[in-house]
Formats: C-alpha cells, sequence, structure tokens
C-alpha cells in the first residue's frame, strides 16, 4: 500500500508536487529554494526570507499585503530557512482554510496560489534594486532576530556548540546569517541576489489539500511566470570529518541553569547502508523518554528535566543537550559518555529496540498527518535523490539489526562538549573543572 | 451515547458520560495515520485549597503540586515508568498541567486500543514511595531553574502576578524549590483522591477510529474499576479585590534584548456556556482589531520600532480568572508600555470600523478552520470549554453573530484604566 499519492511535474524549470488529499481542512502551498550554504549569501537570504513575505508590486506594504490575506479567511503567508547539510533551504508557505467549508469563496485556492506568485515574482522593486524603505525596515526585523537569539540558552547553546564543532565547514554557518553582514547588503545587491536565485536555483512547488491536479497546474502555469531558469544543480554531499582528542568549550552568562551540548560525528549520512541503524541508535540512545539518556540522566540520577539527543542525517551528526546545576557538569559528561559505551558494548535489550523501532515508525507515519510535516518528508528525497519512499523507510528500521546498531555506536565519536554555566560566585556553584 | 454533529464543519464529536460519571468523547477523523487522546482532570495549579475527600476537612497544599502530582503519576507500582509500556505499543505519552487543568496524553498509530487503556490504567493506579517523590525534586528542580532563564515566561508570568492580589493564578505553576520541598506522599495521594475521580475528568479520542467501539472498550474498562459517584470537588478562592494588584514590575535578567508586556485583568469573571465564549471571543476580536498585523497600530509600532516579530496579544479566560497580555521584545519597553495604553484608550473614543470587524471575524474563522487540522488542538480545546460549560464547535455560530455594539460595550468594559499593569524584563546593569 502507497501512504502518499504525490503527482510530480516539471513546470517552466521548477518541480511540481501535488498530494492531492481530503484530510485536511487547509490548502498549503510551498514554495522551496534550494542552494548552497555560503558565507557570501546565507545573510542575504535570510534577508530575502523577510523582504519577499512584506511587500509587492501591488500591495506594496506590509499592511496592505496583510489586510489581502486577511481577506482570504486569514491565510498565512510565511517563510522558513533551514540548514540541510550543505544546502540553504529558503521556503515560502502560504496555508489556508479549504474553500469546500467557506460557502462564498471558490476562487480562494486559485487568489492565495496568485499571491504566492506574485511575493516571490512580483516584490516591490523597481530598476534593480528592492524598495529601500522595505530593505530598511526588513534589516531591522532581522537584525533583531539575530540578536535575541542569545536570550534563548537552550537554541543559543546548539548553536554555538555547532560553531566550535563545525569551524570551518559550510555546516557552521548560521542559518539566519550575520549581523555584522547585515548592513552592507544595499537595495540594489539583495535585488542582484534575488534574481541570481530565482534563475539558478533548484525549486520545488508543493500542494497539499482538496485540489483537482489538472486544474492547479492551469493556476500554477499561468501565475508561476518563472523565466529562463538555468538551475544549478546541487547534488547531496558529504564529506566525513575525521575526529581528534574531544574538545571542552566553557562560556559563562547570566544563568540559573548551565546548558550542557555533547556533539558527536558518526559520519553516518542519509543515503549510507548504515543510515537506519543511526535512526535506531540514536532513539536507544537518547531520542525517546526510554531511551538511555532519560532513564540514566534523568530518572536514575535526577540531574536533570531533558537530557535528549537528535541525529541530524544530513550531516551525520549526533546532538546530546540537557540542563544541569553548574556543580554537575562532570558527573552529567561521565553519564553520558557511559551511555554511549554501554550501547557499544551491546549492553541493551531487545525490548528497547523494539520500543525504538516502534516510535520510529509511528513519528513517520504521524508526520504524514500535517501538511507541514508531509511536505518536509517528501522534500528529504528531493535533497538527496533518493526513491526511498515512506514505505521502504518502515521497512528499513525493521531489519536494523543488534549488530548494525553496536557498528554505528561503535563510530559515533565524541568531537566537542560545550557548557554554558553562571557568573563567578553563583550561589548554584561553579564547573569543577 | 450523544451525537453532536457539526454539518458545515464535516466534523461530528460522540459524546457520553459513563455510570461513574466519566465523560468520554470521540471525533473521528478520517484519512489520518494518527489517534490522540487525551485525559483530563479538571484540576490546575489555582486549586490549592479544598475539602479533601479522605480527610474531610479544608486543606491548603503547597504550590507547586498539582504539576508535581503530573510528574509522579507515570511511575508504576512496579517501580518503572509507564513510558516504557507506551514505547512498547509505539506511543508517544506527555502530560502538562495548566492553572485549571492536568492533562495526560498520547499520539500513536498502532495499537490505538492498547493505548487508550495504558492511559486510563496509568493515571487510575497512583504508585508513590517516599524515595521516589525525594527525587523527582531534582528533577523539577532543574525544570524550575531552565523556566526562571526564560525571559518570556518571565514577563509574562511576571504580568499575571501584578495583576492578582490574592487569587492562586499569580502563583507559579510549577511552585519554587522551596515549596516543592514541603511535598510529600501523603500530600499527593490526597490531591490524587480528591481529583482525580472520574466524575471530574474528560477523556477525549482525536483519530481514525469507531466511535462506538471506543467509548465501549472505554466503558468496560471503567465498569472493572470501583469507583462510586462523587459529588462535585469543593474548592475555595480567596476574594479577589477589583483593580490590579501592582501597576508595574521591572524583572532584571541577563537579557540582551529587552521584554515588555501589558494587560489588563478581566472585571467579571464566572460566566459560562455561550456567554463565556462570546465574551472570550469579543475580547480576541478586539484585540485583533487593535494591534493585528493589519491594523494601523500595528504598523505604526514598527515604524517607531518600539515592535518586531516577536509581538503578540492574547486573551485567556477561565471561570475564575481573566487576563490580556500584549507585548514582546522591544528597545524602550517604557515607550512601547505607553504607546499601547495611548492607542488602547484612543479606541475607546472612536466606533468599531466596520471592515475592520468583518476583516478580523474572516481571520478568526479561517484561524479555527486551520486549527481543526490539529488533534491537539480539537482535543485540547473542547475538553477546555467543556470545564467551562461551552462548546468549541460554537465558536463559529459566536463568531458570526458578533455585534459592533456588543463589543463596543465589552471594549469599554475590559480595558479599563484600574485594570491596566505592565511588566519589562530589562538587562542587569
Amino acid at each position: 500500500m502507497r501512504l502518499v499519492t504525490e503527482i510530480i511535474r516539471p513546470i517552466e524549470g521548477i518541480t511540481v508536487h501535488i498530494v492531492p488529499t481530503d484530510k485536511f481542512k487547509t490548502l498549503t502551498f510551498a514554495v522551496q529554494f534550494r542552494g548552497r550554504l555560503k558565507r557570501e549569501t546565507v545573510t542575504k537570504r535570510a534577508l530575502l526570507a523577510y523582504v519577499l513575505k512584506s511587500a509587492t508590486a501591488k500591495s506594496p506594504s506590509t499592511q496592505l499585503l496583510q489586510q489581502r490575506l486577511d481577506d482570504l479567511y486569514g491565510a498565512s503567508l510565511t517563510s522558513q530557512i533551514h540548514k540541510r547539510g550543505e544546502d540553504h533551504i529558503l521556503s515560502f508557505l502560504l496555508h489556508t482554510a479549504g474553500d469546500r467549508f467557506l460557502s462564498e469563496t471558490s476562487t480562494l485556492a486559485a487568489d492565495s496560489l496568485e499571491l504566492l506568485a506574485e511575493a516571490i515574482l512580483a516584490p516591490h522593486a523597481k530598476d534593480g534594486a528592492f524598495d529601500e524603505e522595505t530593505v530598511n525596515k526588513e534589516k531591522r526585523a532581522l537584525r533583531q532576530r539575530l540578536e535575541s537569539i542569545i536570550d534563548d540558552k537552550m537554541q543559543y547553546a546548539n548553536i554555538r556548540l555547532i560553531d566550535e564543532m563545525c569551524r570551518g565547514e559550510a555546516y557552521a554557518l548560521h542559518t539566519y546569517g550575520y549581523k555584522e553582514d547585515l548592513e552592507a547588503i544595499s537595495p540594489v545587491d539583495l535585488y542582484d541576489y534575488y534574481q541570481q536565485m530565482i534563475k539558478e536555483d533548484e525549486i520545488d512547488l508543493y500542494v497539499i489539500g482538496d485540489v483537482d491536479p489538472d486544474r492547479i497546474v492551469g493556476i500554477i502555469e499561468k501565475a508561476f511566470a518563472f523565466r529562463g531558469r538555468q538551475p544549478v544543480a546541487h547534488p547531496f554531499r558529504f564529506v566525513p570529518v575525521e575526529v581528534g582528542a574531544p574538545k571542552t568549550i566553557r562560556e559563562s552568562h547570566d544563568v540559573e541553569q548551565g546548558k550542557l551540548n555533547l556533539g558527536y560525528r558518526t559520519n553516518i549520512v542519509i543515503g549510507d547502508p548504515l543510515y537506519y541503524a543511526a535512526q535506531v541508535f540514536n532513539g536507544l540512545f537518547g531520542g525517546f523518554p526510554h531511551s538511555k539518556l532519560f532513564m540514566n540522566v534523568r530518572e536514575k540520577a535526577s540531574l536533570a528535566y531533558y537530557a535528549a539527543s537528535r541525529y541530524d542525517s544530513y550531516k551525520g551528526l549526533i546532538l546530546v543537550m540537557s540542563g544541569i546545576e553548574f556543580s554537575n557538569f562532570d558527573k552529567t559528561v561521565a553519564i553520558i559518555r557511559q551511555q554511549l559505551e554501554s550501547v557499544q558494548s551491546g549492553d541493551f535489550d531487545d525490548v528497547a529496540v523494539d520500543q525504538t523501532k516502534a516510535l520510529l515508525k509511528n513519528a513517520v507515519l504521524e508526520a504524514l498527518d500535517s501538511p507541514f510535516s508531509l511536505i518536509e518528508q517528501l522534500y528529504r528525497s528531493v535533497l538527496v535523490k533518493s526513491a526511498d519512499d515512506l514505505d521502504r523507510w518502515l521497512t528499513e528500521i525493521d531489519r536494523v539489526s543488534r549488530d548494525d546498531i553496536v557498528r554505528v555506536a561503535q563510530q559515533t565519536v565524541l568531537d566537542t562538549i560545550y557548557f554554558l554555566h553562571g557568573k563567578e560566585g553563583d550561589p548554584h556553584g561553579n564547573p569543577t573543572v | 451515547m450523544e451525537i453532536q454533529r457539526f454539518d458545515r464543519l464535516q466534523e461530528t464529536v460522540y459524546r457520553e458520560v459513563l455510570p461513574n460519571g466519566l465523560t468520554v468523547c470521540v471525533l473521528p477523523k478520517k484519512g489520518f495515520q494518527r489517534t490522540y487522546a487525551t485525559f483530563a482532570t479538571k484540576y490546575g495549579s489555582i486549586d490549592n485549597h479544598f475539602k479533601s475527600l479522605t480527610s474531610k476537612n479544608w486543606v491548603r497544599v503547597p504550590d507547586g503540586i498539582a504539576h508535581f502530582l503530573e510528574h509522579k503519576l507515570f511511575e508504576q507500582p512496579d517501580g518503572t515508568d509507564v513510558f516504557h509500556a507506551f514505547s512498547r505499543q509505539g506511543a508517544e505519552a506527555n502530560a502538562y498541567t495548566t492553572f485549571t487543568r492536568t492533562t495526560y496524553l498520547f499520539s500513536s498509530t498502532a495499537n490505538v486500543e492498547k493505548n487508550v487503556e495504558t492511559l486510563i490504567d496509568f493515571v487510575q493506579t497512583p504508585a508513590f514511595t517516599d524515595q521516589s517523590v525525594e527525587k523527582e525534586k531534582g528533577i523539577i528542580g532543574q525544570e524550575i531553574r531552565m523556566y526562571n532563564d526564560t525571559p518570556d515566561w518571565r514577563v509574562y508570568f511576571g504580568l499575571i502576578e501584578n495583576m492578582y492580589h490574592a487569587h492562586p493564578v499569580k502563583i507559579d505553576i510549577a511552585g519554587t524549590i522551596e515549596s516543592i520541598a514541603q511535598i510529600t506522599k501523603e500530600s499527593l495521594y490526597e490531591c490524587y483522591h480528591t481529583f482525580y475521580h472520574p466524575g471530574n475528568m474528560v477523556l477525549f479520542i482525536v483519530g481514525p477510529v469507531d466511535p462506538e467501539r471506543m467509548i465501549h472498550l472505554v466503558a468496560e474498562n471503567q465498569a472493572r474499576k470501583n469507583y462510586t459517584k462523587q459529588a462535585p470537588v469543593e474548592r475555595r478562592y480567596p476574594e479577589e479585590p477589583a483593580g490590579v494588584a501592582k501597576a508595574k514590575s521591572v524583572l532584571k535578567m541577563g537579557v540582551e534584548t529587552p521584554k515588555s508586556m501589558v494587560g489588563f485583568k478581566a472585571a467579571r469573571v464566572h460566566r459560562s456556556g455561550q456567554d463565556y465564549l462570546k465574551h472570550e471571543l469579543s475580547v480576541q476580536i478586539l484585540l485583533e482589531l487593535l494591534f493585528g498585523k493589519s491594523s494601523d497600530n500595528y504598523r505604526r509600532l514598527i515604524d517607531e520600532k518600539l515592535i518586531d516579530e516577536s509581538f503578540s496579544f492574547e486573551y485567556t479566560e477561565e471561570h475564575e480568572y481573566g487576563f490580556s497580555a500584549i507585548g514582546g521584545n522591544t528597545e524602550d519597553p517604557d515607550r512601547l508600555a505607553a504607546r499601547l495604553f495611548e492607542m488602547i484608550m484612543a479606541q475607546k473614543e472612536r466606533p468599531i470600523p466596520e471592515e475592520a470587524l468583518e476583516r478580523a471575524r474572516k481571520k478568526r474563522l479561517g484561524s479555527f478552520l486551520k486549527a481543526l487540522n490539529s488533534p491537539e488542538y480539537i482535543a485540547n480545546q473542547y475538553t477546555r470549554y467543556l470545564f467551562n460549560g461551552a462548546n468549541l464547535f460554537d465558536i463559529v455560530a459566536v463568531l458570526e453573530d458578533l455585534r459592533a455594539e456588543e463589543l463596543e460595550a465589552v471594549l469599554h468594559e475590559h480595558f479599563d484604566e484600574r485594570a491596566f499593569t505592565q511588566c519589562q524584563v530589562v538587562r542587569r546593569a
């Protein structure tokens, strides 16, 4: 049984993916731009995420554009930026209520798609430059966002770990760019980069909802007049990294709780024969509440409220995060390292493996119930040009053996420990090392 | 079994109250992979003064105990954690505590019937030991510290604390490290036996399920247990004077970007049913008119560089309390608070623009439809409205009926000068 029906059609140098389904009360459209992560372009790309959704030639202010969206039954136009291995993905999403629940408005799908196309292809710009006022406003919005990252200590610690661990690799570049690069971007520079992106990025458009595919294709062909596209292919690439002795980085902030992050390299990425085993290994190690990290750091030792790991399958990393008392640094690091060693030596039971497989499969199936996570899942196979569909994914997870899991664990090497702790003389104690 | 059909939304709720008082609701979702279920008790952090069903006396319990109890229920009589059973059955489980509710939940694409039974059984089988209670204090202590380092959380709860003189909504849901130190096995059992009777609880299941079969399964499960019908729990809340306790507070934290929130405390509470729903929606629509992204005020605040994309507003009402909260990151917390206040007061001098009202109404309707994609939204909000004597799906009809004159009345009542307060988070020098 195929779990998802996806109709794929190339149109005007972009790829259109349509999933007709009546299970949602909404229509969801997403346009994904794929380019390489580069220091020269990350900040421009992030700024485009802000500028394009804030005004169009026809609705030249945020307020006017927002009024049109509100009139489309509160349609939302948002942008997102993600890092996938060495790729920088910029997405524009339009999400709206489905036509069939709103008696008077059968043109909602067409109106929404046209508005999305307008934001991307008919921006508020003239004579080769974006409108200066719009650019300045959105520079401020992006700057505020970049400045506030440090106030979210969990997110900040995650970013700092990657900064230190992957220094010099494209992957270490910040998804939302750099404050120091922002000011110098002129409305002309940004427009030049925008034109390059429209011409050269690989572009995928997703449509999820109760739609007639032929009708939607007709609307897209008319609305999305991409011309003269010359997409530059970005085949998925991964360069394994040798790990030396683990680094320990400490940083002091005005906080009550220490944030402890550990970065491991598996050098196993999506497409690798051990990819599915790496998923199971991560689940066993720290992905779920039955996992070793939760059981030992939280339940047994009472050291933390959260202790979990995440597998970045585009970069082959396992990232552990926890929040602890400053004085418990040594103890917690030792317990986390022991958990990896126990998997390396095969010290885990079959029940835990079965639990992990059950939850991994569950997570993949659950993702089909939200249009956003569905798009993310489908887009994964575009990014890595893999023929593995969801059905295959489910069978492969089941096939993972104990030996495979041990092999992944043995290939998993600690690269960097990052610890954000309090100031000197803080009542909660100081790190002991 | 009662069947509630909402034709326009193409949703149906099957509802039954079992002999022991438990309300069971099922909303079938065709085409979905997963089933999401919540098991909620009408018991939250504000219920700290009540007539105990074990001692029959009026008792006052330590701050944070409802949330502590939520953590401890996951422990099974054999000492294991119920997470293991859920994982084996392919379910992700979780729980959360609010001011007025404690909710246990799972989400799974397989073994749904088993998971429903596991959900009910673990919540109905408390097993606390002195040792495990002590151990939990370390874990919750870290949860409290995590929130203490989260400026968005601090400014929001600081705002509520400003509003209330005596009402326990001003107390942190998780309590403090000092208050949870007083919690014992005995105090947990006392709260448990008072508030976890099926008559005080609602089970809600959303997913690709057969409603009759689900309700039957739950009924059988409950029939096997010795619950007898019980009268509603008696709770006491202190007399709350009108007006806010404190007009302003400033919290110093290690932040780069300051935060400013303002809010108004609801003048009149204890509404229920349609009346409640209408009042909550009215204030929400007013906030959208005042500060929505398509409003003049929003544009001005951006132009004046006082707000950014973190700006938000909300209105929450429960039987015992209600408040609005507006604000976000800002370089100038005093100026933002002053401008928000001015803008609200200026609206009181002007009529509500019809065109903007229609737009806000459409937007709210669209956002409600979008939310119906989410089993989480349906189960949690349906239960919340049910505890307030209202029906989630009446939102559409109430929304369509809202008139500008009614909104004007709510505008003048809610946005009262004496009910205004502000809270800021600023950089520690």
